[in-house]
């Protein structure tokens, strides 16, 4: 994003001499996106590891009042932003997803570290999704294992980066219509993610043992 | 090191049983085994002589092995004594593996409770009389037991860790790529979805809508209406993803069910397939304020199974890393009893300061400011930097470029002093916090230790149990220092015990600064430097004394590169297990409250 495209002001425009320091001229876009960037309210909302981390980030030393992003809102309805702060695990997956559908829009989601991201040093285990994004979708992913309080700001200027490169005529939630809610994951013997259901369907008409042999590669 | 085998007092009382129950006690004679085997269906009756009789007071740790090739599953009991102190008493019975069943415990230990509810939902192990028995960490309807041997996960590629597939080439994989799903997921050969609905929690909600007998509320009296409401898994007050279901009465509570396991990430399951080494980043994400703790308590449980000796600048060094994580803890949890306490976040600015300052050491020392993964068998990973550096503190510096041994000094002797007295000044008699705390949640001392509770919150019920005096380990039997210890039991007094604790902790690490001086350049790791260690068969139970309470690692080796067994007893878990009788009776706002002063971390809670 260049600097042009950041500053407000554009003062290319034609504006008479007298009133050169009284009006600024600027696009709808860069107004806009200027007060939103600038106001976003994350979720008050932590899972794991990185959650302390994400705290020690909205202390004192690291001050996200820097970037407007101070207000942590406990209710999805307020807040702009969900950071998904640690592992999530399939019995957690369904309120994220609810959490997630109750955020008004405009709403953007940072998947912070290595598990949200793809489900890091635990990936292997039975009880971990891997990666938020196979359910919702990911604006930015922050490596780190936890990420430093650094790499989360940067993490944040990079959505404030995203943020300003939106156009009001081509976001989402300026179209007619409602936006569709994401399926909510059951628990059944495992995660069901309803998207999935024909494919599970298919996969289990299948005899047995192909699927087995699928999981379980020859060890012996 | 210390004396963790069973000295003569455990192997005596395991011979007055076997005397006293000669058929149904046999000891465990396979090599590097200890304890006793019981029957079955003798096992309520032996375990209730160890309690009253032998005074093993506190059962800490309820651990579960399969051995697969020997058909049968094991249960471990440790028992404590927290008077006399000393080792644990260990006693085992076994059940076949095709009808696990065993007599519950939770007659004489409540805080067999949750352990028992895990060992059924990871194992599959059935626990006759227990009042309670539905999974614990993965969910009703979920599909077998993962813990036993024969069950595979859907990522699964190998028994042990490192997998041919990728070691010594180093080729990527990427596991989604081989499930038709595209993600961690299986079900059962035949499973549709179609007609099928999930079980739910009708369970939870029946069990919490029936009114309880002997709960001293009367809600038939009353005639109001009970509502069970749930509070998480997504609550600010909540820290993490715990949830409480609680019936209430109005605003009283009259029952309140713990529900746990949203974060529940296979630590055990992963920790088997690991080489032992490989365990030791996984314990630094366990409780993870405290990484070095996690760090101590395994290292330490293998370095014993190992018979490895530890330098004396590694036992410095350790000390230094873990009281100093004491500290990074129990500051941590002021600042957030505030934050319940309604006071959002302006106590907890200040209760964190200085645990940057700590992290910005730990990053120094480690490369990491959180997940420390410090500890090696034999000592630890990295020395003393010479120097160490930070962002800028003062304005016109560019960084911290400061003498390590004068940053630790500066820290210990003036600013952690200082800010521990500002809390104390500020907090101790604040009105707020008095009138909220004074007289909640009280815990009485033998309720304490039938429920398992273990760390400062039993020391705050008026028990002065503390591993670092009971069963010592590392250097603490030559390092001067009280046990605090606080009489009242309530919410107050565990904010107290922790001011103690801080000051107790700083009182070590001035012990500790002299020996880090007279010691430095000499060898802080002995033993082998490889990837992996050999470990003798058998089994140790190796304990801490963490910021939380007890830590334990349960291993089993069988000789080979990684754990046959690998289970964790969680100080956060068995704590919460005296959460209900703490809050019945109180206000919705006060449980919040009492969860704070339980202090708990739900990456140690679930695994």
């Amino acid at each position: 994003m260049s600097n042009e495209a950041v500053s407000l002001h554009n003062p290319d425009y034609p504006v008479p001499e007298e009133l050169r320091h009284n009006i600024a001229i600027t696009t709808l876009d860069r107004i806009y996106n200027w007060s939103r960037a600038r106001s976003v309210w994350p979720m008050l909302f932590g899972l794991a590891c990185c959650a302390i981390e994400m705290i020690a980030t909205a202390a004192a030393r690291y001050d996200p009042a820097r970037f407007g992003m101070e207000v942590m809102r406990p209710s999805p309805r307020q807040a702009d932003l969900m950071i998904i702060a640690g592992t999530v695990t399939k019995k957690m997956v369904p309120q994220i997803v609810r959490l997630y559908n109750q955020m008004s829009e405009p709403r953007y989601v940072i998947a912070m570290g290595a598990c949200a991201s793809g489900g890091g040093p635990f990936k292997e285990g039975y009880s971990v999704v891997d990666g938020i994004d196979k359910f919702i979708p990911v604006d930015v992913y922050i490596p780190g294992c936890p990420p430093t309080p650094q790499a989360l700001l940067q993490g944040f200027i990079t959505l404030h980066e995203k943020i300003e490169g939106q156009s009001i005529t081509t976001v989402p939630w300026y179209r007619k219509g409602e936006g569709e809610a994401i399926p909510v994951p059951v628990l059944g013997p495992d995660l069901i993610d309803p998207r999935q259901t024909a494919l599970i369907r298919n996969v289990a008409s299948q005899p047995p043992d192909t699927s087995d042999a699928a999981q379980e590669p020859a060890t012996d | 090191m210390s004396k963790t085998s069973p000295d003569t007092t455990t192997n005596d009382v395991a011979e007055i049983l076997q005397q006293k129950f000669p058929d149904s006690i046999h000891p465990d004679d396979r090599e590097g085994y200890s304890g006793i085997v019981v029957s079955p269906d003798s096992l309520v009756e032996v375990a209730q002589s160890i309690r009253d009789d032998f005074r093993y007071n506190l059962l800490t740790s309820l651990s579960y092995v399969d051995y697969i090739d020997e058909d049968f599953f094991e249960v471990v009991y440790h028992a404590y004594d927290t008077v006399k102190g000393g080792p644990a008493l260990n006693f085992k019975a076994r059940t076949p593996r095709s009808q696990a069943t065993l007599p519950s415990l939770t007659g004489v230990w409540p805080s067999a409770n949750l352990q028992e509810r895990e060992a059924w939902d990871l194992m599959g192990i059935h626990f006759t009389g227990h009042p309670n028995l539905k999974r614990l960490l993965t969910w009703e309807g979920f599909e077998g037991h993962p813990l036993r041997k024969d069950w595979k996960e859907p990522f699964y590629e190998e028994d042990k860790k490192p997998f041919k597939s990728r070691w010594p080439e180093g080729r990527p994989d990427r596991a989604e790529s081989r499930l038709p799903y595209g993600m961690n997921v299986q079900y059962p050969p035949g499973f549709t979805p179609d007609g099928w609905s999930p079980e739910g929690e009708s369970a939870l909600y029946d069990s919490l809508s029936t009114p309880m007998t002997g709960s001293g509320v009367d809600v038939q009296a009353i005639k109001t209406d009970q509502l069970v409401v749930n509070m998480g898994p997504q609550h600010p007050s909540t820290h993490g993803v715990f949830r409480m279901a609680v019936t209430l009465d109005g605003e009283t509570i009259t029952r309140l069910e713990p529900v746990v396991g949203y974060l529940h990430r296979n630590h055990e399951k992963i920790g088997e397939r690991n080489t032992y080494l490989g365990n030791m980043p996984y314990t630094d994400r366990l409780d993870y304020i405290c990484s070095m703790s996690n760090n101590l308590a395994y290292a330490m449980t293998i370095e014993k199974m190992m018979g490895q000796e530890v330098p004396e600048r590694a036992e410095l060094l350790r000390v230094l890393v873990v009281e100093l994580t004491r500290i990074v803890n129990h500051f941590w949890l002021i600042g957030f009893l505030l934050n319940d306490l309604g006071a959002f976040f302006t106590p907890a600015l200040y209760a964190i300061l200085e645990r940057e300052l700590i992290v910005d050491l730990f990053e120094a020392l480690t490369g990491s400011r959180m997940m420390c993964n410090y500890m090696r068998f034999g000592g630890v990973a990295y020395d003393l930097p010479p120097y160490i550096g930070g962002p800028a503190v003062k304005p016109g510096d560019k960084a911290r470029h400061m003498d390590t041994m004068k940053f630790i000094k500066d820290l210990v002797y003036e600013r952690l002093p200082r800010a521990i007295d500002q809390l104390d000044n500020f907090l101790t008699q604040n009105e707020v916090l008095v009138s909220r705390c004074k007289g909640v949640g009280i815990l009485p001392p033998e309720a304490a230790v039938a429920c398992g509770v273990t760390g400062p919150v039993l020391r705050a019920s008026g028990v002065p149990y503390d591993i670092r005096r009971s069963d010592p380990y590392s250097i603490y039997n030559e390092l001067d220092f009280d046990v605090a210890v606080r009489y009242n039991c309530d919410t107050y007094d565990r904010y107290l015990i922790r001011l103690d604790e801080i000051r107790q902790s700083l009182r070590i690490l001035e012990q500790i600064i002299p020996g880090l001086e007279a010691t430095e350049g000499q060898e802080y790791w002995a033993g082998k430097r490889g990837y992996n260690v050999r470990v003798p068969t058998g089994e140790h139970y190796g304990h801490a004394d963490n910021p939380k309470g007890e830590l334990g690692f349960y291993v089993v080796s069988d000789g080979t590169a990684n754990p046959y067994r690998y289970h964790i007893r969680a100080p956060s878990l068995i704590n919460i297990t005296a959460l209900e009788e703490m809050c019945r009776g109180l206000k919705v706002a006060d449980s919040v409250v009492i969860l704070g002063s339980l202090d708990i971390v739900l990456g140690e809670l679930d695994r």
